[in-house]
């Protein structure tokens, strides 16, 4: 929708329509109802959820589900076919990326691992939907005021599965290692001395380091996911601000590289969480 | 950019997606791999085993022609020996038997001459003794000249 002389939407205007999540929460008033604008939602504070985000992750996560679950319901020895064989092929790309970084026994690590490459991938396909479409026809047709399809361009989602990452972290490390051991891997590095009073000093500077460099994983983790879609999500946003004759020519390049960018944020926060929890199973 | 409940109902759905893939994705599909990968090693396996089978079996092959043309040619050598020998003792029984027509020819050629020799001497005997009678115009008794006759005749 590009500016229209008169009766649109100024360019910030339009800018900050785009970037606002449909917000449900309560009021400071008290009443609970949807946030109409940015400051509403921020007044709302932490009682609040993105319906928008949550619907749209929750929709390509059961997508997700679906189709692995029909593949995996086909699953046989023979010879797959088309769609199975993509699906195969997906797990069979997971299990060797596994395979190669993560050296403990675990469970939950290939479900884990597959479950965010393909849902952090869907969610970042639907950045390649014209940024128009969707939010026009639900305004149109549902009446929706916001809505934001690219549920990893909301720091909500990300950070959400960051630090689901983040605790199982946590779990393991303490799991495999014991409290004992895993308080030592935060206190006796990476300085450690032999003489009892040199260690206790040394203590609390080991835990400052170590704190800041396993609290930066999560965040990092998530951040990094944030901030290629956003900042993608964004590019597309100002280019349908050009006259709409224009549009196809920056927005088709974007469009090319960013199916690049999608798919390798998602293959990153995948084997960024493997490569942590490997070193939350690894005994020193 | 708020921090908001979605968060946390992003960890929930995450785990409940987890959840979902750890019991009913994940396990049947790596199975599935797992067992194909399996028979398809197996398959590989056997025809490797197969084609082994084959060489050995070419090797064999070719080791039983290799046998088969010593032996023929063994055979062959040994026919013409045996050939050889036959034409060998053809001819030597050949040069006996001629050698034996030859002595007897001989024998009876010599006898021959001993009779000839006989009868001519005979017939020399006879006619000296006409021609004696001849020259002597009288009769003479060949009883009585009979040794001079033989001395006679054998100086023929």
């Amino acid at each position: 929708m590009a500016t229209e002389s008169g009766h649109g939407p100024t360019s910030t205007e339009y800018i900050q329509h785009h970037l606002s999540n449909l917000t449900w929460g309560k009021h400071p008033d008290g009443h609970w109802g949807i946030a109409h604008g940015a400051e509403e939602a921020a007044q709302m504070g932490f009682m609040a959820i993105n319906l928008d985000s949550m619907f749209w992750s929750i929709l390509l996560g059961s997508l997700f589900c679906f189709i692995f679950w029909r593949a995996a319901k086909k699953a046989n020895t023979g010879v797959p076919t088309g769609f199975q064989n993509v699906c195969e092929s997906i797990v069979e790309f997971v299990d060797d990326t596994i395979k190669d970084s993560f050296h403990g026994k675990s469970d939950l690590i290939g479900p884990l691992a597959l479950t965010i490459a393909v849902w952090i991938f869907l969610m970042n396909l639907m950045d390649l939907i014209p940024v128009d479409f969707l939010p026009e026809a639900m305004l149109r047709w549902g009446g929706i005021p916001y809505q934001r399809v690219v549920p990893t361009t909301d720091v909500n989602v990300t950070m959400g599965m960051s630090l689901s990452v983040f605790a199982l972290m946590i779990f393991y490390g303490i799991k495999i290692k014991g409290t004992k051991g895993f308080m030592a891997e935060l206190t006796m590095h990476p300085f450690s001395s032999d003489n009892k009073i040199v260690q206790a000093i040394l203590i609390p500077i080991n835990f400052f380091l170590e704190i800041v460099a396993l609290i930066s994983k999560p965040l990092s983790l998530g951040l990094r996911l944030f901030g290629n879609l956003y900042a993608g999500e964004l590019i597309f946003i100002l280019i349908a601000l050009l006259p709409w004759g224009l549009q196809w020519m920056l927005s088709v390049p974007w469009a090319i590289f960013h199916i690049l960018v999608i798919v390798l944020q998602a293959f990153i926060f995948m084997m960024l969480t493997i490569v942590y929890l490997n070193m939350a199973h690894e005994q020193h | 950019m708020n921090i908001n409940l979605t968060l946390i109902g992003q960890a929930i759905s995450f785990a409940m997606f987890v959840a979902f893939c750890m019991k009913f994705v994940w396990p049947p599909l790596i199975g599935a791999l797992r067992e194909r990968q399996a028979t398809i090693a197996e398959g590989l396996a056997s025809a490797e085993k197969g084609a082994q089978a084959q060489e050995a079996a070419e090797e064999e092959a070719k080791q039983l022609i290799t046998d088969a043309k010593t032996q023929a040619s063994e055979i062959v050598s040994q026919a013409q020996r045996r050939s050889n020998e036959i034409v060998e003792e053809a001819k030597q029984t050949a040069v006996t038997e001629s050698d034996k027509v030859k002595a007897s020819a001989q024998a009876a050629l010599d006898q021959e001459v001993v009779s000839t020799r006989e009868a001519l001497r005979g017939e020399v005997s006879s006619v000296a003794v006409t021609a004696a009678e001849k020259i002597l115009k009288r009769e003479v008794d060949a009883n009585a000249h009979a040794s001079v006759l033989d001395d006679l005749i054998a100086k023929i």
